[in-house]
């Protein structure tokens, strides 16, 4: 069965929350700013690039029963 | 505008005859908005050109990217993107015509960054000459923890025109006027990207999906058993519930190695309300080579069960009251191998391009049925006992990127 809408607005509300909380009460960071030299190269993206992972995103969804949680957003087609 | 403090308090207040969401979001927006500032995406432009070949299906075209900076704050994003479509596909050979057909796909977007929140929101349409599909979405993105955590929270709503072509009796293709159905779709999403260590960063995607309308494909049928009558089966219209809920959660971990290449590794589990588990692996890996090269290695797994009204050959006609046969909603499994190479480069006396780069990526996909049978053999080795079918696709990328 899947997840009420009420149901998942009281975990979107909860969540919320904590990232709220979360804020008031930051903890020291344990990777420093300069630390993070390896994240400002390309190579360490997610989705380094879009057009080319969008596309391929694309072919597996229209082959595929399962979908979403990607972390982009791809449009609607009649494409089966 | 910054709020104060006291302000973003009054606000607060101000707010108590709103519903608790609300008053969350209004929250969480109120107190995301330090003074440090977040990151937009860089400016850059993509000109791609795309193939697919395989199950006697070709489909390529064009999709160009475009995304810039207005300000400090804003950044502006549009698309094109089109298949042009020959099938003759296994589907179509069973009970329809080959055909051609052309989709074209257009996007805008915008992201406004706030402190360290950054505000997105986009359109998407698409139009076949039997499918108009609009999309069209909103996030919030903060950055928390000293920038090593951030959580994006996403919604998109689809609205679907589902039509079907018939051919007239000049042989021209034309929409069926007693056919035009709709189905709407939702999508809530929740993302965090986390850095772990100084070399190894996470990211987590959750989304509830949930479509309404007519989900189906107007074109396949399934089949049922027919002894003594033409090749032993018949064909009936699908009949597919009406909505349809699915869940979605994945992980990825992405590590720098010590000799600057990256190794990512994924997993995608996914279920829904028709009965669909799915279970997604990847493992990517990425070597920059010389100065101007970086290659790209990549092997994805995939496997579904099928769908609960999905059967290959039905015993009778209207057997049960959901009935499907797309091999979408089929159990199958497939595995994908792909490459990449992508040559950096300097384009010589114009100074407004900081870096540009050509790319090919070939993907190899194999798929491997469990229950989808080539119902096109059923005249040699009878109804029900026909070969499974196995899909074999090249699918072909080359594309041009600059940063300006």
């Amino acid at each position: 069965m899947g997840v009420s809408p009420v149901k998942l607005m009281r975990a979107v509300t909860a969540a919320l929350l904590l990232a709220a909380l979360a804020g008031c009460a930051a903890p020291t960071p344990w990777v420093k700013p300069y630390e993070r030299e390896h994240f400002a190269d390309p190579i360490m993206s997610f989705n380094r690039d879009p057009v080319s992972s969008t596309y391929l995103q694309h072919v597996f969804e229209t082959r595929e029963g399962a979908h979403g949680a990607t972390g982009s957003v791809g449009g609607g087609c009649g494409c089966n | 505008m910054q709020l104060t403090r006291e302000a973003r308090c009054a606000h607060t207040r101000g707010s108590a005859g709103l519903s608790p969401f609300t008053r969350t979001l209004l929250t969480l927006c109120l107190i995301a908005a330090p003074a440090l500032a977040g990151v937009l995406p860089e400016d850059r432009a993509d000109v791609l050109w795309h193939s697919y070949n395989g199950g006697d299906i070709t489909i390529q075209g064009p999709s160009v990217l475009v995304r810039k900076k207005v300000g400090d704050n804003l950044s502006l994003s549009a698309s094109y993107y089109e298949d042009m479509i020959s099938s003759a596909s296994i589907d179509v050979k069973l009970s329809a015509s080959p055909y051609h057909e052309t989709r074209k796909q257009e996007s805008v977007g915008a992201d406004y960054l706030h402190g360290k929140s950054t505000y997105s929101a986009g359109f998407i349409t698409s139009k076949e000459p039997d499918y108009k599909a609009n999309t069209s979405y909103f996030s919030v993105s903060q950055d928390m923890f000293g920038d090593l955590t951030t959580l994006t929270l996403g919604y998109r709503r689809g609205w679907d025109q589902v039509f079907r072509d018939i051919k007239t009796p000049q042989g021209v293709l034309e929409n069926d006027p007693t056919f035009h159905q709709r189905a709407d779709h939702r999508g809530y999403s929740l993302s965090l990207t986390q850095i772990l260590t100084r070399n190894a960063i996470l990211g987590f995607n959750y989304e509830l999906l949930t479509d309404q309308g007519y989900l189906a494909n107007p074109y396949r049928e399934i089949r049922f058993l027919s002894p003594g009558q033409g090749r032993g089966f018949m064909l009936a219209e699908q009949v597919y519930p009406n909505t349809r809920t699915s869940n979605a959660a994945s992980v990825q971990l992405k590590y720098y190695l010590p000799y600057r290449a990256a190794l990512t590794g994924q997993y995608r589990f996914f279920h829904d309300t028709w009965g669909v588990l799915a279970h997604t692996v990847e493992l990517d890996y990425t070597h920059p080579v010389w100065k101007h090269w970086i290659f790209d290695g990549s092997l994805r797994y995939y496997r579904q069960s099928a769908a609960d009204f999905y059967s290959d050959l039905f015993p009778r006609a209207n057997y049960q009251n959901f009935m499907g046969r797309d091999r979408e909603l089929a159990a199958f499994h497939s595995y994908t191998l792909g490459a990449g190479a992508s040559y950096q480069f300097a384009v010589p006396g114009v100074r407004w391009i900081s870096k540009s780069s050509a790319n090919v990526r070939v993907d190899h996909l194999m798929v491997d049925y469990s229950d989808f049978r080539n119902a096109l053999l059923a005249g040699s080795y009878g109804a029900g006992n026909e070969p499974l079918y196995r899909l074999n696709a090249n699918i072909f990328q080359v594309f041009v990127s600059i940063w300006f």
